[in-house]
C-alpha cells in the first residue's frame, strides 16, 4: 500500500506551507517521512532535499543529527510525548546537551526558559513534572522544546487537533509567528481549512497520496483549480452556511487505489478521461501547479472523451 | 521551585489508613483459624501422656479457658504489644524464636532478593531491547522453565551437583558446627556479625553456606522479573515520548537506557513487594530442603509438634511483616514515579 | 426489513461467537505459535498418562514386589526399572506416571472449586460495587498478600486434622489459595467492562443487570479465563508438589505424588543417588512448562496488545508515471 505516492513539495525559509487533506490521505504520512521517522516495515522512496542535500539516502546517524536542530516535528496528541517520569527541565537538557554539548548549565538553562517564556509557561514552573500541566500547555512546551534547537523547518503534525477551540487559537497564534521571531519554515498538517486560511502562505492539498492542487493560500481560496479542493471549500460551515454540503462517497482503498484520476469516483465534475489515463501535473498561472483534466493538457485528451462521466459509471465506481 | 504535588508523607498517611483494616482482617483470621482445630491445642501438642490436671494447670496459665471473646481481645492487645505468646513445646517466647530464626531466614531472603533482581532485570532487559532475536527466546525460555522449577527440586539439583559430585559446596546448615560453637550473636545474621567481628575465616565459611541456598530461592524467583520486565521494555518502547525523544534527534542509546528502560522498571519496585509473600513461601520451602535454621523451618517443626501457640505466633508475624514490607515498597514507588502520590 | 434483518443475526449460534473469540489462535506466527504447540504437548503427554496409567505403568506406585520377589532397593536404572528404585523399594517411573493421574486430579478439583466461587463473586462484586464490594475486596486482598504457601499449609494442616488427609483436603487448601486471584482479575475486568459505552448503553435502553452481565460481561471475561485458568494450574501443581514434599495434604501411602517423592530423595543425594529425585522433580518441570507455555501461548495469541503479525518486507515498484508538463490551461 502506498500511503504517499510520488509527492513532490517545495517549502522555502521561513514560509509557512499548510498540507491539507481528509484523514487517511497520507499526510502524516508525508510528514514523519521528511524526518525519516515511519513505522516498522514502512520504506520510503524518493529524495527529500535539505539543504541541498538528499537526507533520504542519509545514514541513520546523520538523520538523527539533523533531528532536532535542522527540522523539528511536534505531534498531534501533546498529553503523552512527554517521558512522565523527567522534569520539563531534564528534557530541554537532554536535547541542548545532546546537540549542543558545549553549552554549560547556566546557559541551557536561560535557553530553555526564553523559548518557554515566548511560549507562555513561566520560569516557576520549569521543574515540575509533565502531569502537572494541561493539555495546551503540553503543546506549548512541545513547541518550545522543538524551537528551543533553533530548527530551520519545523513539521507540524494536526498541532492543535486535540486541544479546545480557544487553546488551538493561542497556539496557531505562536506557530504563525515562527517565521517572525524565529525565522523557521513551517509544514503546518491538519484537516481543518480554517486554520490553513490563517496561518498559511501557500497550501498543497493532498488526496490519496497524491498532492492534487498547490498555490498561494489567498488564490487557492479564491479561485480553487481542483473539483477536490472546490468540494472541501463547500463543504466548510461558516456563519454564512445555510445547508450542509459534503462530498460524495467516502475516502478510497489506499491497497487498490481507483484507475487513472483517484478523485474520480467522487468527483462531479468527472469526464470520461478520467478514469482511463492518470491525469498530468499542469503550471497554471500564479504559481500553482494541479493535477486535473480539467485543466488540460489539451494534447493529451483523447478525442472524445470530454464528455462527462455516466451517472452508472460513478456509483458502481463508487464501491472503492 | 518544587512541585506542588501531594507530599510523600500524606501519601504514607494514606496508605497506613488503608492497611490497618488488612491487618486487622489477617490478625482475626488467623485467630479463628487456630480456634477452628478440632480438639484442644493443648493435650495434642503435648503429648497423650500428660496428667489432665497438668494440662488444665498449663491452659489456664496459657488463657485457653477463658471465653472466646476475651482471648480475642487479650489476643489482639497483646499483637499490638509486640507479644506474640509462648511457645507450647520448648517454652521460648515467640519473639525470641522471630530474633534467632527470623534473622535467619532474613539473611536468606535479602541474598536471594538480591540474586533474583539482578538476574531478573538484566535478562529482561536484554530480552525486551531484542525482541524475538535469540537472545530474547532464550531469556524467556530460561524465565519459564527457571519459574516451573520447584524451588526443592532445584535444591536437590544443587545438592547432587555441588555437594555430592562436586563436593565444592556444603548442603546444609547455616554454617558449620565449629563456626557456629564460636560465633558471637549479635544482630544473628551470620554474614554480618562474622564481619563486625573480622573473622574473616568464620565470614567466608558462613558465605559459602549461603550460597546455595541463596542462589537456589533467587533464580526460582528471578523468573517473574525476567517476564516482567521484558513486557514492560516492550510496552514502553511503542510509547509516544518515545518517538517524540527520537523525533529531537536523541541518541537511540539513550532513548533506550534513558526513556525506555527507566520507565520500564517502575513497576518493578512494586512488583518486589509483591513478591514478598512468594519469596517468604519459597523461603520455607528452601530452609526445609537445606537445614536452614530460618522461622520457615521453626515453623514446619512447631506445625509437627501440634504447637498451635507458636504456630499462631508465628504466622501474625509473618503477616505483619508481609504488610511491613509492601508498604515500604509502595513508598519507595511512590518516590521514584511522582504519579502514584495523586 | 432491518429488523428482521436483526433477529436473524441474533439468532447466529453461539458457538459462532465462540469461535470469533477463539479464531486468533489459528493466525498464531512465530513464537506465540511454537508455545502453544509445544505447550500443549507437553500438558498432553501428561494428560494421557493420568488418564491410562494403569495401562501404561509397569508397576503399581505402591508396588515394592513381584512375584513373590522384592525388588532390590536404590537399584540403578535398568531394563526392569527404567527411572530405577526407592529406598522402599518401590519402582521409581511407576511413581511418575501414577504422580501425574494425582497432580492432575486435584488440581482440576481446585480449579473447579475456585473457578465457581471466584468467578461469579468477582462479577457480582464487580458489577454492583458498593459496601460489599468493599468488603468482599478487602477480605480477598488480605487472602491474596498472605504468602500463599503459608496459607495452604495452615488449610491442609487443619482439614487433616478434621477431614482427614486426602485428595479433597488437598484440593480445598490449593482453592483457598487461588480463589482471591480469580476474584480479583475478574473483577477488574468486570470494572472496565462496566464502564464501556456499550454497556452504559444497554443500561440506556433499560436492560436489566443480569442480561448485561451474562450478554456483555460474562463474554468478554470468558476470554480472559481460559489464560488464567491454564497459569493457575500451572501455578496449583506447584502448590501441591510443595505441599507434598512438606509432608501436608496428601496421604503418602494413599497417592503416589511428586513433591513428596522429592523430599524423600534429599537423602539420597548426598549418596550420589539422583534417580529418586531427578525423574519426579523433572516430571513437575515438564508439566508445568507445559501449562505455562499453553498459557502464555494463549495469552499472545488473545491479547491484542502483545500481537505481533508477522511484517512481510515491502517491494517498491515503478512509481506511478507522471511527466511534468510545462503546458498551461
Amino acid at each position: 500500500m502506498r500511503a504517499v505516492d510520488g509527492v513532490s513539495l517545495d517549502i522555502g525559509a521561513g514560509e509557512v506551507l499548510g498540507l491539507v487533506g481528509e484523514s487517511g490521505c497520507g499526510k502524516s504520512t508525508l510528514g514523519r517521512g521528511i524526518l525519516g521517522l515511519l513505522p516498522e516495515g514502512a520504506v520510503s522512496d524518493g529524495e527529500v532535499r535539505y539543504a541541498g542535500r538528499d537526507i533520504v539516502t542519509a545514514s541513520a546517524k546523520e538523520l538523527r543529527g539533523l533531528r532536532g536542530p535542522e527540522l523539528g516535528l511536534i505531534f498531534q496528541e501533546p498529553m503523552t510525548r512527554l517521558n512522565p517520569l523527567m522534569r520539563i527541565e531534564d528534557h530541554f537538557a537532554e536535547a541542548l546537551k545532546r546537540h549542543e554539548p558545549d553549552l554549560n548549565k547556566r546557559e541551557v538553562q536561560r535557553r530553555s526558559l526564553e523559548t518557554l517564556g515566548r511560549m507562555g509557561i513561566p520560569p516557576t514552573r520549569f521543574r515540575q513534572y509533565p502531569y502537572e500541566f494541561s493539555g495546551g500547555m503540553r503543546q506549548r512546551i512541545m513547541i518550545a522544546l522543538a524551537l528551543v534547537l533553533r530548527p530551520k523547518l519545523l513539521v507540524a503534525d494536526e498541532p492543535t487537533t486535540a486541544l479546545d477551540v480557544i487553546v488551538e487559537a493561542q497556539i496557531l497564534g505562536i506557530l504563525a509567528d515562527l517565521k517572525r521571531e524565529f525565522g523557521t519554515a513551517l509544514l503546518l498538517i491538519t484537516h481543518n481549512l480554517g486554520i490553513i486560511a490563517e496561518a498559511c502562505d501557500r497550501v498543497a492539498v493532498m488526496y490519496a497520496g497524491r498532492i492534487v492542487e498547490e498555490g498561494p493560500a489567498r488564490q487557492l481560496f479564491a479561485d480553487p483549480a481542483h473539483p477536490y479542493t472546490r468540494e472541501l471549500l463547500r463543504s466548510t460551515i461558516s456563519l454564512e452556511t445555510t445547508e450542509l454540503h459534503s462530498i460524495a462517497g467516502a475516502p478510497p482503498n489506499l491497497i487498490e487505489p481507483p484507475s487513472g484520476c483517484r478523485f474520480h469516483p467522487r468527483c462531479p465534475d468527472a469526464m470520461e478521461v478520467c478514469p482511463r489515463k492518470f491525469p498530468i501535473p499542469v503550471r497554471l498561472e500564479g504559481g500553482r501547479r494541479t493535477e486535473c483534466w480539467l485543466h488540460g493538457p489539451e494534447q493529451e485528451i483523447p478525442p472524445g472523451t470530454t464528455r462527462p462521466l455516466e451517472r452508472e459509471r460513478l456509483a458502481v465506481a463508487d464501491e472503492g | 521551585m518544587a512541585s506542588q504535588g501531594t507530599s510523600l508523607k500524606s501519601y504514607l498517611l494514606t496508605r497506613l489508613a488503608l492497611v490497618l483494616p488488612m491487618v486487622w482482617i489477617l490478625l482475626t483470621m488467623v485467630f479463628l483459624l487456630m480456634r477452628v482445630a478440632p480438639g484442644d491445642p493443648i493435650s495434642s501438642s503435648l503429648g497423650g501422656h500428660v496428667p489432665p490436671a497438668v494440662v488444665q494447670e498449663i491452659k489456664h496459665r496459657l488463657g485457653y479457658d477463658k471465653p472466646l471473646l476475651t482471648q480475642y481481645a487479650n489476643y489482639l492487645w497483646d499483637t499490638v504489644h509486640l507479644d506474640f505468646g509462648t511457645t507450647i513445646t520448648d517454652r521460648r517466647p515467640v519473639t525470641d524464636v522471630i530474633k534467632v530464626n527470623g534473622a535467619a531466614t532474613l539473611e536468606l531472603t535479602a541474598a536471594a532478593m538480591f540474586i533474583a533482581v539482578a538476574v531478573g532485570i538484566f535478562l529482561g532487559l536484554v530480552a525486551g531491547r531484542f525482541r524475538d532475536t535469540a537472545i530474547d527466546m532464550g531469556a524467556r525460555f530460561f524465565g519459564i522453565v527457571i519459574y516451573a522449577m520447584p524451588v526443592f527440586f532445584l535444591g536437590f539439583l544443587a545438592q547432587l551437583l555441588f555437594g555430592s559430585i562436586l563436593g565444592w559446596l556444603p548442603t546444609s546448615d547455616q554454617a558449620s558446627p565449629i563456626t557456629e560453637a564460636l560465633i558471637v550473636p549479635k544482630t544473628n545474621i551470620y554474614l554480618v556479625d562474622t564481619a563486625l567481628v573480622g573473622d574473616w575465616a568464620a565470614f567466608w565459611d558462613v558465605f559459602k553456606h549461603l550460597i546455595l541456598p541463596a542462589t537456589t530461592l533467587g533464580l526460582v524467583i528471578s523468573g517473574i522479573f525476567i517476564r516482567l520486565v521484558r513486557v514492560n521494555v516492550i510496552r514502553t518502547m511503542k510509547d509516544d515520548y518515545i518517538e517524540a525523544a527520537r523525533a529531537r534527534g536523541i541518541a537511540e542509546r539513550n532513548v533506550v537506557y534513558r526513556h525506555a528502560f527507566r520507565n520500564a522498571l517502575v513497576p518493578v519496585v512494586t512488583v518486589i513487594g509483591l513478591q514478598m509473600a512468594l519469596l517468604l513461601s519459597g523461603a520455607v520451602l528452601t530452609e526445609e530442603t537445606f537445614n536452614w535454621p530460618g522461622i520457615g523451618h521453626s515453623l514446619i517443626f512447631y506445625l509437627d509438634n501440634r504447637d498451635y501457640a507458636a504456630v499462631q505466633g508465628i504466622i501474625v508475624v509473618f503477616a505483619l511483616i508481609v504488610v511491613g514490607m509492601s508498604l515500604i515498597i509502595d513508598l519507595v514507588s511512590a518516590a521514584i514515579d511522582p504519579r502514584i502520590r495523586y | 426489513m432491518a429488523i428482521a434483518a436483526a433477529r436473524e443475526a441474533r439468532r447466529k449460534p453461539r458457538l459462532s461467537r465462540l469461535r470469533r473469540a477463539v479464531a486468533p489462535i489459528g493466525d498464531a506466527r512465530g513464537t506465540a505459535r511454537l508455545m502453544l504447540w509445544t505447550g500443549t504437548l507437553l500438558t498432553g503427554l501428561f494428560i494421557f498418562l493420568a488418564f491410562f496409567a494403569p495401562v501404561v505403568s509397569p508397576y503399581n506406585f505402591d508396588q515394592f514386589q513381584a512375584n513373590g520377589v522384592r525388588f532390590d532397593q536404590l537399584a540403578h536404572p535398568s531394563s526392569e526399572h527404567l527411572m530405577g528404585t526407592t529406598v522402599q523399594s518401590t519402582d521409581v517411573m511407576s511413581r511418575v506416571i501414577y504422580g501425574a493421574q494425582t497432580e492432575l486430579e486435584v488440581v482440576f478439583m481446585a480449579l473447579i472449586l475456585g473457578l465457581a466461587i471466584g468467578v461469579p463473586l468477582g462479577v457480582i462484586s464487580g458489577y454492583f460495587a458498593g459496601p460489599l464490594d468493599r468488603g468482599l475486596v478487602l477480605v480477598m486482598d488480605s487472602l491474596f498478600a498472605f504468602p500463599y504457601l503459608l496459607l495452604a499449609i495452615v488449610i491442609a494442616f487443619l482439614l487433616s486434622n478434621t477431614v482427614g488427609k486426602g485428595v479433597f483436603s488437598a484440593a480445598i487448601a490449593i482453592t483457598v489459595v487461588y480463589i482471591p486471584q480469580y476474584f480479583r482479575v475478574v473483577r477488574n475486568h468486570v470494572i472496565s467492562v462496566r464502564e464501556e459505552p456499550y454497556v452504559e448503553a444497554a443500561r440506556a435502553l433499560g436492560a436489566r443487570p443480569f442480561t448485561i452481565m451474562r450478554r456483555y460481561v460474562f463474554f468478554n471475561v470468558v476470554q480472559n479465563v481460559p489464560v488464567i485458568a491454564t497459569l493457575n494450574a500451572a501455578d496449583a501443581i506447584l502448590t501441591l508438589a510443595a505441599l507434598g514434599f512438606l509432608g501436608y495434604g496428601l496421604q503418602p501411602t494413599d497417592k503416589a505424588e511428586w513433591g513428596y517423592d522429592v523430599s524423600r530423595a534429599l537423602s539420597d543425594a548426598s549418596s550420589g543417588i539422583w534417580w529418586t529425585g531427578l525423574f519426579p522433580g523433572l516430571a513437575i518441570v515438564l508439566l508445568v512448562t507445559g501449562l505455562t507455555l499453553l498459557g502464555e501461548g494463549l495469552n499472545e495469541t488473545i491479547n491484542p496488545v502483545l500481537r505481533r503479525r508477522r511484517v512481510e518486507k515491502v517491494e517498491l515498484g515503478t512509481p506511478t508515471s507522471i511527466v511534468e508538463s510545462e503546458v498551461g490551461p
